[in-house]
């Protein structure tokens, strides 16, 4: 393995995209004034999103896709950041499982994100500096609140089906509950209907290496002319091994020592896992924002789709004719499978339509990500059956 | 689609479907490919659920645009409540189960009906491998030796009955198949059917 301790070169300024993203973008005025959970209001605010494949006629065939925290809207195209491919192209293409021949398939950066959604990294209209951490705090639910404008403001009533793993499930849930009758189908994968107190852990660790890192300078960074890269990096690095699993790390790292033969006595990178860590971090930083950071970890801590309806999960989805498809990986023990069979357990006692599948797979959290042929397998006869049903 | 049209040349399948009202509501446990699940929708209009072990039984019912969950009948049925559903169906299953009592009763209490199908372990030809041969019975519908066999509770038609009686269960109907799949005598006695019975099907209520 290469040393790779040097940052990616970007081919934009992560920073330039919060205003002024890349991608496609929709503007909010006064008129769609966006309330959040917190009480707040944001009067003029922006979703940046990516969109591939084309609407049908009858506007049937809409898949939303929900990322993850540090996703982004490119999910099946180029990021213009780092100039990666997008992050679900697995999942996401011509003749793919969600397959863009078919199904117009929307993205959009989240609320609080720093991809050219209004976030903590975005410019207040009102200062005409970034918010910071004058941003107000937003929720699961106020993502989703935003998406609705957007795929309001396309034009379409019902969504297919709309997709995500891990946060990007959370809001799937949300998006069934808060509008059953617009969610035709869902595919919520490796998720939980409540963040659990572990997950809870994992994040404030995370925002307290941010916050302890001088550069954060209490969240004005941004108009002091630093970076916490070096808080965010640990946070970054902390977060990336829940991501995996032990033996994940085993086959890809064991004990072997990075571009040496024998342990240096100092405390450098001499495993290659520490090696890989430190690039994870690294690269992380110039990508994202230290603050869109800490307030979309904070959406996740909050989210707990039984507590707002009176403690019973299975009230969110009381009615719902939508039909789901729900699925969990052994290995994930960020979010294993017993959270997802307490999503299953509600939705049964609802009485929806859903289906439920705990693949093998030893890639940890990350597997909805990556190459995994049974999860292709299931999204595909999941997505098909669901389209014959629609008529698409 | 009326029952006599459809494809499949499983027997005992069809007897189970015509045993549904249409328009019900049906949990299928240990549903397989679905193909059961997959008839009822098409000639009965069932609102079907399944619950299947295997994850490539559920991919496949999943594909076919079934609602099946991944799950263990011997552990999973308790988390359903009361009466949520019109038929709990346990086709060729019962003989997997780890506790066959507490399967049963759970269907009785989560369905108002009940329909278990099962192979017949008191059929002359197993009781002659037993008899003659002096080995655990091999046939080409229970291909397994007894060392890699899933089937851990085997029982007889008179051991269902049993069963039946013992968790105070009301059969509504049985019916008993021969080894072509035709219906042993109706008024036939128990120890015919016992003897001469394939498989059998029943339809069970609470008593």
């Amino acid at each position: 393995m290469p040393n790779r301790t040097q940052a990616p070169d970007l081919l934009t300024d992560p920073l330039a995209e919060a205003n002024q993203p890349s991608s496609l973008l929709a503007r909010f005025g006064p008129d769609k004034a966006l309330q959040l959970d917190s009480g707040a209001v944001l009067e003029h605010w922006q979703i940046a999103y990516q969109t591939y494949g084309s609407l049908n006629e009858a506007r049937s065939n809409a898949v939303l896709v929900c990322h993850a925290l540090t996703g982004d809207q490119y999910v099946a195209s180029r990021n213009p950041v780092t100039g990666k491919g997008g992050w679900w192209t697995a999942m996401i293409g011509p003749g793919k499982p969600i397959d863009t021949d078919r199904f117009f398939i929307i993205c959009a950066n989240v609320l609080g994100g720093c991809m050219g959604t209004t976030g903590p990294a975005s410019t207040n209209p009102e200062t005409g500096k970034p918010w910071g951490l004058s941003f107000p705090m937003v929720t699961i639910r106020d993502m989703v609140r935003a998406q609705a404008h957007l795929v309001d403001s396309l034009g379409i009533d019902s969504l297919f089906c709309v997709a995500g793993g891990s946060m990007g499930g959370m809001q799937v849930l949300q998006w069934a509950a808060s509008y059953p009758t617009r969610v035709f189908s869902a595919l919520p994968l490796a998720t939980a209907a409540k963040h659990s107190a572990q997950n809870i852990a994992f994040h404030e660790v995370g925002r307290q290496a941010v916050m302890a890192d001088p550069d954060w300078r209490q969240g004005r960074y941004l108009d002091e002319g630093t970076r916490p890269s070096k808080g965010l990096s640990v946070a970054r690095m902390g977060a990336h091994i829940t991501y995996l699993s032990e033996p994940a790390l085993h086959r890809k790292f064991g004990r072997k020592l990075q571009e040496r033969s024998a342990p240096t006595f100092t405390f450098d990178a001499d495993f290659q896992v520490e090696s890989y860590l430190r690039y994870q971090g690294i690269s992380f930083v110039e990508r994202f924002d230290a603050n869109s950071y800490l307030y979309v970890t904070r959406a996740m801590d909050y989210f707990d789709l039984g507590a707002d309806h009176d403690g019973v999960l299975a009230k969110a989805f009381a009615g719902t004719r939508t039909r789901f498809c729900v699925a969990s990986f052994t290995s994930d023990w960020l979010f294993p499978t017993s959270d997802s069979r307490a999503i299953v357990h509600a939705l049964n006692a609802a009485g929806a339509s859903v289906s439920f599948v705990e693949l093998e797979s030893d890639k940890g959290h990350d597997a909805f990500l990556l190459e995994e042929p049974n999860l292709f397998a299931t999204t595909r006869g999941f997505i098909g059956a669901a389209a014959r049903a629609r008529g698409i | 689609m009326a029952l006599a049209e459809t494809q499949t040349n499983r027997i005992d399948l069809r007897l189970v479907a015509e045993m549904v009202t249409p328009g019900s509501r049906v949990l299928d446990v240990g549903c397989g490919d679905g193909e059961l699940l997959s008839l009822l929708a098409e000639t009965r209009g069932v609102d079907g659920r399944g619950i299947e072990l295997s994850p490539e039984g559920v991919a496949g019912c999943v594909a076919r645009g079934l609602s099946v969950i991944q799950g263990d009948a011997d552990t999973d049925l308790a988390d359903y409540p009361d009466d949520s559903f019109d038929y709990v169906i346990l086709s060729q299953t019962i003989q997997a189960t780890r506790n066959p009592r507490h399967v049963l009763e759970h269907m009785l209490r989560i369905g108002r009906r009940a329909i278990v199908s099962f192979p017949n372990f008191g059929h002359w030809r197993m009781r002659a491998q037993v008899f003659f041969m002096g080995r655990m019975p091999v046939t080409d519908s229970l291909p397994y030796t007894w060392w890699e066999t899933p089937n851990i509770h085997f029982c007889t038609i008179r051991d269902f009955v049993a069963l039946c009686d013992t968790v105070g269960a009301e059969k509504e109907r049985a019916v008993a198949l021969d080894v072509s799949g035709g219906r042993v005598g109706v008024s036939a006695p128990w120890w015919f059917w016992n003897l001469f019975g394939a498989q059998a099907v029943f339809l069970l209520k609470r008593g």
